[in-house]
């Protein structure tokens, strides 16, 4: 008999057929997603969990009889004798319980791993496609394994290639081998003159030949290669700025939180590496924690451009826009001292933008107000507007409710169609 | 062991390796010399719960090839699982020799202990002795058969692309159950001989290749119409109801590696064909074989009380048998009534009644239960071997009864036999009936291609009291069937008289992705 221990086994086994079961039902499952993240709450959305689908299409049909009559035999009777009828629906006639007629199977649920949800959660977005991007885009280099070269730094010999190499020349060559000389110099010991004489001189043949080809000859001698390949960004830093003076309340503060969420999330799909900074302003800003950023208390006026400004002090000290890709999100009530406009836009077009690859502005409004609606903009709204007309590229966007987060926030990533071509 | 009743061969829940192997010891000691039973070489394979899950979607089997259905089933299971609907099964054992009995990592040892008792032996001695299992499969060759048609889809998608092999599999899939030889006489299946011989086909092929053929011209082609239907259909080998068998061999516009699929398809569902036949005696057997065995090792003070008792705790559930009345019942647990048959022979052998002597002659009273039950392990399936020795004392105990649903009768449901001397014989022929693969699955025929037309290809289903194929779903099995054949499809249901209930038809979509 023998034992074995399975348990160290590669798991998931069946993963690939899970994969393939998934992209056929890709269409499905996308809407059953989309669909639940409408009824819950962002935060266990992106947890995964259970998905119902139709069982259309996936299903996998059998011959199947029903109906005619039928014979049963089952245990457990009580009461009844022979010829006895039973009424067809109703109490005791067994009917409810027969056996093998189960497949009242209309749809079908099954658990999505939170990667996988998301994965299809965000499917169809993309990254938008700004024109500064390709600034941003500058790679770092990296080294790669690039075969064997014939000069190079002794550090790098490759013994087992120079030493083949090597082998390969002697065999070439007919190198006489110590053990053949060795052996004729035993062969020396006890033999008669002629013959001895005659070994010597070939003994001092063959010596001088090994003498001429060398064991190791400069020649044979290799070298590891390395290669300076370029490496895309896998870093990003995302910046998020909130306003969060008296005018803030509690609810919108919790439409930016879950903006900032999804942004975040969105981002650990595509960089290896996410930072996060927090930048809360009212008359000044300060870089807090994430705790402090949503739920400290403070007051003060608005200013937006101290935000504006620590934020670029915090890219110049710790982001470079070499290394790093920064995205940042600013969600605010609208309101800005009118005086600051100016300072405000002259910051964001001459120092932000050019570093950033996507700034969007989050304008949240009160439950149950009516964004887009409204005849007049607030102050920033107008602000940011007239720059966007001017050709920066900013995306922005009202909110009043948590229902409107995902659509947009769907809107502002999604892929557009040239890219589509693109990828295609 | 030299009896000494105080050396236990584990204390409490746990296990290891060595304790393991101490168990199946004691286990194969009690098996073969007491219950002379005869196995294959036993391997124990420790897993994980999720290991058993990946088991589960593949319908058990070690390796299988990659198909989006396996997918499907594991994460349905797993869904059920995670929720806490699902008890995993405690154990999964694999027809095949050297016999692979997976055990769960979380058993406790007396459950390691019942579970080996159970799948490496019980089930064991069944897989190598009853003659379906004999007859039909190849134990030997199982394994290397599953690895090399993982090998051979995987090769395939690579080569033909893996929507074409899907689409191919999910066609062969919906025939599976209508893709096994019901009658013995061709040779048994050699598994790895098949495996040589696919490989040799495809280089053969490769080989003899040469493109002049084509060009080479034909004479007039011979009409069909001068062939004698009666010897078309010989040349065709029809009727026949291995569809997919039929389909390898015949179907017009397959690729070869199509066939082949279908092939392994169809080899794979000969390979399970009799496990459906012997539900019941295969589980009965396990179950009476752990019993004695966990029993005897009590009796040897080789387990504990405590130990005894959770035993008989799980045994109680597993041979539990829900009344027709109780939300619980789904039919006829095989567990249940595999035991109370095969305890019911023993007392019938061992300590007979004059009923039991008017009733079973030939073994009332032989005194030795183990050789009548070897014998009725090795020669029955379930249809046979409840006909012949379902007694009317465990029929009495049972309370079995048997009902006659005819939708033409609109007062109700008439019961028709119960479990007394008028009903005994009734009642015991139409649970036979139940277990009978005649019946189980519908009774589907290739009858006739229309060779001279437009190649349609003629299905018949024999309707059995009336039982009718369920419309959608023909219609999607249909189809496949129509994709494979490349012309139309039709299949029509006819009564035993005759008379044409109704027709299916269906047409093929586009040419094959491949062709």
């Amino acid at each position: 008999m023998h034992i074995v221990d399975r348990r160290l086994n590669p798991s998931s086994k069946s993963l690939e057929n899970r994969q393939r079961f998934l992209r056929r039902a890709k269409a499905l499952v996308q809407g059953a997603v989309k669909k639940s993240a409408q009824d819950r709450d962002i935060k266990d959305v992106l947890e995964g969990g259970e998905v119902s689908i139709p069982l259309d299409g996936m299903n996998e049909p059998r011959f199947r009889r029903e109906g005619g009559t039928r014979d049963m035999v089952l245990p457990g009777n009580k009461k009844f004798v022979e010829g006895d009828i039973l009424p067809r629906s109703g109490e005791g006639s067994g009917k409810a319980s027969e056996p093998g007629e189960g497949d009242g199977e209309d749809a079908f649920r099954f658990v999505l791993s939170r990667n996988e949800f998301v994965d299809l959660f965000l499917d169809d977005l993309e990254l938008p496609d700004l024109a500064k991007r390709k600034l941003a885009e500058a790679e770092s280099e990296g080294l790669h394994r690039a075969g064997y070269a014939t000069s190079g730094s002794p550090a790098n010999i490759s013994v087992t290639r120079t030493v083949r190499l090597a082998l390969a020349r002697r065999v070439a060559l007919r190198r006489p081998s110590a053990d053949t000389i060795a052996q004729l110099e035993a062969e020396i010991a006890d033999c008669d003159e002629p013959r001895r004489s005659e070994l010597l001189v070939e003994i001092d043949a063959l010596k001088a030949k090994a003498r001429r080809i060398p064991f190791i000859d400069p020649i044979d001698i290799r070298y590891r290669r390395f290669e300076t390949v370029p490496k895309p960004v896998a870093q990003a830093v995302m910046f998020c700025l909130m306003d969060v003076s008296g005018s803030m309340s509690e609810h919108m503060k919790d439409l930016a939180k879950r903006f900032y969420m999804l942004l975040y999330v969105f981002l650990t799909r595509r960089y290896r590496h996410v930072e996060i900074v927090f930048i809360r302003h009212t008359d000044r800003a300060e870089e807090v924690d994430e705790d402090t950023f949503f739920h400290g208390p403070a007051s003060g006026g608005t200013l937006v451009s101290s935000a504006l400004a620590t934020m670029h002090d915090i890219v110049r000290s710790r982001f470079r826009p070499a290394d790093w890709n920064i995205y940042a999100a600013q969600a605010s009530d609208g309101d800005n001292s009118y005086a600051d406009g100016d300072v405000a836009g002259r910051l964001l077009i001459e120092k932000i933008l050019p570093v950033t690859q996507f700034f969007a502005y989050l304008e949240v409004g009160e439950a149950g107000g009516h964004p887009g609606f409204e005849l007049s903009g607030s102050s920033l709204w107008t602000l940011y507007q007239r720059l966007q007309a001017e050709g920066a590229p900013l995306s922005m966007r009202k909110v009043s409710d948590r229902s409107e987060i995902f659509p947009v926030f769907h809107d502002l990533f999604k892929r557009r169609r040239h890219q589509e071509r693109a990828a295609s | 062991m030299t009896a000494n009743s105080a050396e236990r061969l584990y204390e409490g829940a746990d296990w290891d390796f060595a304790t393991l192997q101490r168990i199946h010891d004691a286990c194969e000691k009690i098996a073969k010399s007491e219950l002379g039973l005869d196995v294959y070489p036993n391997q124990i394979e420790v897993i994980t719960a999720e290991q058993m899950l990946d088991a589960y979607s593949s319908v058990g089997m070690p390796l299988y090839y990659k198909h989006w259905s396996f997918g499907k089933h594991f994460a349905h299971q797993e869904a059920f699982y995670r929720k806490g609907l699902m008890g995993l099964a405690y154990e999964i054992v694999i027809n095949s020799s050297p016999c692979i009995s997976y055990l769960m990592e979380e058993n406790t040892a007396t459950m390691q202990t019942l579970v080996i008792a159970h799948a490496a032996f019980g089930h064991n001695h069944f897989f190598k002795n009853n003659y379906l299992f004999k007859q039909w499969t190849d134990a030997d060759g199982i394994l290397d058969y599953l690895d090399f048609a993982k090998g051979y889809v995987a090769q395939c998608e690579e080569r033909h692309g893996r929507l074409a092999v899907e689409r191919t599999l999910d066609a062969a899939h919906a025939l599976m159950s209508h893709g096994v030889d019901r009658y013995p006489g061709k040779k048994k299946l050699d598994l790895r001989a098949e495996e040589k011989r696919a490989g040799q086909r495809r280089s053969h092929e490769e080989s003899a290749f040469n493109d002049l053929w084509r060009t080479v011209p034909t004479g007039p082609l011979k009409s069909a119409s001068t062939l004698s239907d009666e010897r078309r259909r010989t040349l065709l080998g029809l009727p026949q109801e291995n569809l997919l068998y039929f389909l390898e061999k015949s179907a017009p516009r397959l690729q070869s590696w199509q066939r082949e699929l279908l092939r392994i398809v169809r080899h794979i569902a000969q390979y399970f064909y009799p496990q459906g036949q012997v539900k019941v005696m295969n589980e009965g057997t396990a179950t009476y074989v752990h019993y004695r065995i966990m029993t005897r090792l009590h009796e040897q003070g080789l387990i504990s009380d405590g130990n005894f008792l959770e035993f008989l705790q799980s045994h109680t559930n597993v041979v539990f048998q829900p009344d027709f009345d109780d939300p619980r019942f789904s039919g006829f647990n095989p567990y249940a009534l595999g035991f109370a048959m095969m305890q019911d022979i023993e007392r019938i052998v061992v300590n007979p009644e004059d009923e039991d002597r008017e009733w079973f002659p030939d073994i009332a009273g032989t005194g030795d239960a183990m050789a009548v039950l070897r014998d009725v392990w090795a020669n029955y399936r379930d249809e046979s071997f409840i006909s012949q020795f379902l007694s009317p004392r465990l029929m009495r105990q049972m309370r079995m009864f048997h009902l006659h649903d005819d939708p033409a009768e609109t007062a109700g449901i008439r019961v028709d036999a119960i479990h007394d001397e008028r009903g005994y014989r009734r009642v015991r022929r139409e649970l036979a009936r139940q277990y009978d693969v005649g019946f189980i699955d519908a009774n589907i025929e290739v009858v006739d291609v229309d060779l001279a037309g437009d190649r349609r290809l003629m299905l018949r289903h024999t309707v059995i009291k009336g039982a009718r194929l369920n419309e959608a779903d023909a219609k999607r099995v249909l189809q496949h069937l129509a994709d494979l054949w490349s012309y139309d499809v039709s299949l029509a249901e006819v009564d035993a008289t005759g008379t044409l209930l109704g027709e299916h038809v269906s047409s093929p979509r586009g040419i094959p992705a491949a062709a």
